[in-house]
């Protein structure tokens, strides 16, 4: 056995430590940039016109994104409003009903495959079901794509939470003489809350940047979302367009938009990050 | 401690056949559980073999034998809380009141009801101190506001907690230090007033001074319970209960009064065990 001497595993050890804090800070320069980036040309394009006109036609120095921000919200808040029970369902299914049963098994097999099914092929899925079939693009297509892109994350996080969740309380309810639906709606779902909510709010963040799924769904529109039976105006198809376009308006409106849907992202991951630190405590 | 003493010095002085009638007599109660012939399953693995054993009413029985020995696995029986495992069999029969317990007719309920538990980990609800008891109560009785208040300061002031905690009522539970969270559990348990106790090594994740006030409270609730209790703890198990039984490898080696099986043992291994040969 030869013992390197303690100079050579000092030099070691700083090498290694610079090479893994560049390898950080290079992570956190791109970050940095993206940010910095669009900070600087969105910021140049907020406007109350920006939050409170339709879009202009081209060459028109003004109007905004107001269709597409209500149509983004209408979108995402349907979205979540038909995956986060089913997906909750499902979830509780897998870790408090279920658990190593073949149902159990092959659903979180198929909610695992589904988180990491690239989500154009959502798109094209609900294009081939719903759109084709009923003759036209809609928001409610664009919604049921964003729901089966958040269904999986929120049933495979609310069964991780759940799961967290130590089974001497469960044991504890059930030895007081509670039926078993009891203890986990009132006992097990309390204790998990906040995790879940974590993960709800995690998806949320997920779909809210989704443009391949709409591009074939929910498409987009020049005008006010007034139903979500036509094609319905959205932040993310809206940006494509606009990004595309020849026009320094139309792109500005775009970096506009980028920005916008950038500070929401980070509102809900710092959100989901304080509900789950406060749970901790 | 005292009783430890008292036991050591009996040891040395065989008591007369006399003394130990005596000592039984005063034991003697009605039997709350009979136990006859009781095995246990983990999937395939048997791990209980023909248990035979009888709990008295209003008396602490004591669990003990080294770990992994079926103790935990024995008295979760009782209340049939293994079902909850799918995998997880008994056969045999547990007698309370003359009804097999694990019969499908019995109401598993209304059997948990009569029959609490406390586990090893103190398990406060996520709730607030006020709810944790009132929540139990809630699940067996239609009670008014008033009465399910009284209930629930009845039930912490016979768990010796009131004191501590009635200024907290509506602070959540997993505020109090871990003695008193298991005190609470307690007072949770009998708030819906239980016949039987079951505590599954009750003492073992809290600290001494903690300790020493659940074995008082074992005491005091020994006047209205039956108690069964497992510990890995010797001393405990001379100090507060009434009758021993002693568990090695899925059987049960030797049971009768403390006094017993601790200064007089029948059984080789018993012996072994309780002067601190293996396990």
């Amino acid at each position: 056995m030869i013992h390197r001497s303690s100079k050579q595993r000092n030099f070691l050890n700083l090498v290694t430590q610079v090479v893994a804090a560049f390898g950080a800070l290079l992570g956190i320069f791109f970050l940095g940039w993206i940010v910095f980036e669009v900070l600087k040309r969105g910021g140049a394009a907020l406007s109350w016109s920006f939050f409170t006109q339709l879009p202009p036609p081209p060459g028109v120095e003004s109007g905004g994104v107001a269709n597409a921000i209500v149509g983004t919200l209408g979108i995402t808040g349907l979205a979540t409003v038909m995956s986060v029970p089913l997906g909750i369902l499902a979830g509780t299914y897998l870790s408090e009903l279920g658990r190593e049963t073949a149902l159990a098994t092959c659903a979180r097999f198929a909610a695992n495959s589904l988180v990491g099914i690239p989500s154009i092929i959502v798109g094209l899925f609900v294009y081939a079901s719903l759109v084709a079939p009923m003759g036209g693009f809609s928001g409610y297509a664009g919604a049921v794509s964003l729901a089966i892109i958040m269904l999986p994350v929120v049933a495979t996080t609310a069964e991780s939470m759940l799961n967290l969740v130590p089974n001497e309380l469960r044991e504890s309810a059930i030895a007081l003489g509670a039926p078993r639906w009891k203890v986990t709606l009132q006992i097990v779902f309390r204790a998990a809350k906040a995790g879940i909510l974590t993960g709800i709010i995690l998806s949320v963040a997920r779909v809210s940047g989704e443009t391949a799924p709409l591009l074939f769904t929910a498409l987009n529109s020049p005008y006010w979302p007034n139903t979500f039976t036509m094609p319905t105006a959205n932040l993310t198809v809206t940006i494509f367009n606009f990004a595309m376009s020849p026009y320094e308006h139309w792109q500005q409106i775009a970096w506009g938009a980028s920005l916008l849907i950038m500070a929401a992202v980070l509102a809900l991951t710092v959100t989901a990050r304080v509900v789950f630190r406060e749970s901790r405590r | 401690m005292s009783r430890v003493i008292a036991l050591s010095r009996l040891a040395k002085q065989e008591p007369s056949q006399q003394m130990r009638r005596s000592i039984d007599k005063e034991l003697e109660t009605e039997v709350r559980f009979s136990v006859r012939n009781l095995d246990f399953f983990y999937g395939g693995r048997q791990v209980l073999f023909a248990n035979n054993l009888d709990i008295h009413s209003k008396r602490v029985t004591a669990i003990i034998g080294p770990s992994g020995c079926g103790k935990s696995t024995h008295i979760r029986i009782y209340n049939r809380i293994f079902e909850l495992y799918r995998e997880q069999k008994a056969t045999g029969e547990v007698l309370l009141d003359d009804v097999n317990i694990l019969s499908p007719a019995v109401d598993i309920l209304e059997l948990r009801r009569k029959i609490g538990m406390i586990f090893q980990k103190p398990t406060p609800f996520p709730m607030t101190v006020f709810d944790n008891v009132a929540w139990g109560l809630r699940l067996h009785y239609k009670l008014s506001q008033r009465d399910l208040a009284e209930r629930v300061e009845q039930a912490l002031a016979a768990a010796a907690i009131l004191d501590e905690v009635k200024d907290k009522l509506g602070e959540p539970a997993t505020s109090l230090s871990g003695g008193q969270q298991q005190r609470l559990c307690i007072a949770r348990a009998i708030a819906i007033q239980p016949e039987v106790l079951l505590m599954d090594e009750p003492t073992s994740a809290i600290d001494p001074r903690a300790t020493d006030k659940i074995e008082e409270l074992v005491e005091s609730l020994k006047q209205r319970l039956t108690i069964v209790i497992v510990t890995h703890n010797m001393q405990q198990a001379a100090r507060i209960s009434d009758f021993t039984a002693f568990f090695y490898e899925g059987r049960i080696i030797e049971a009768g009064p403390t006094n017993q099986v601790f200064t007089n043992p029948k059984n080789r291994q018993t012996q072994g065990y309780i002067t601190g040969c293996f396990g």
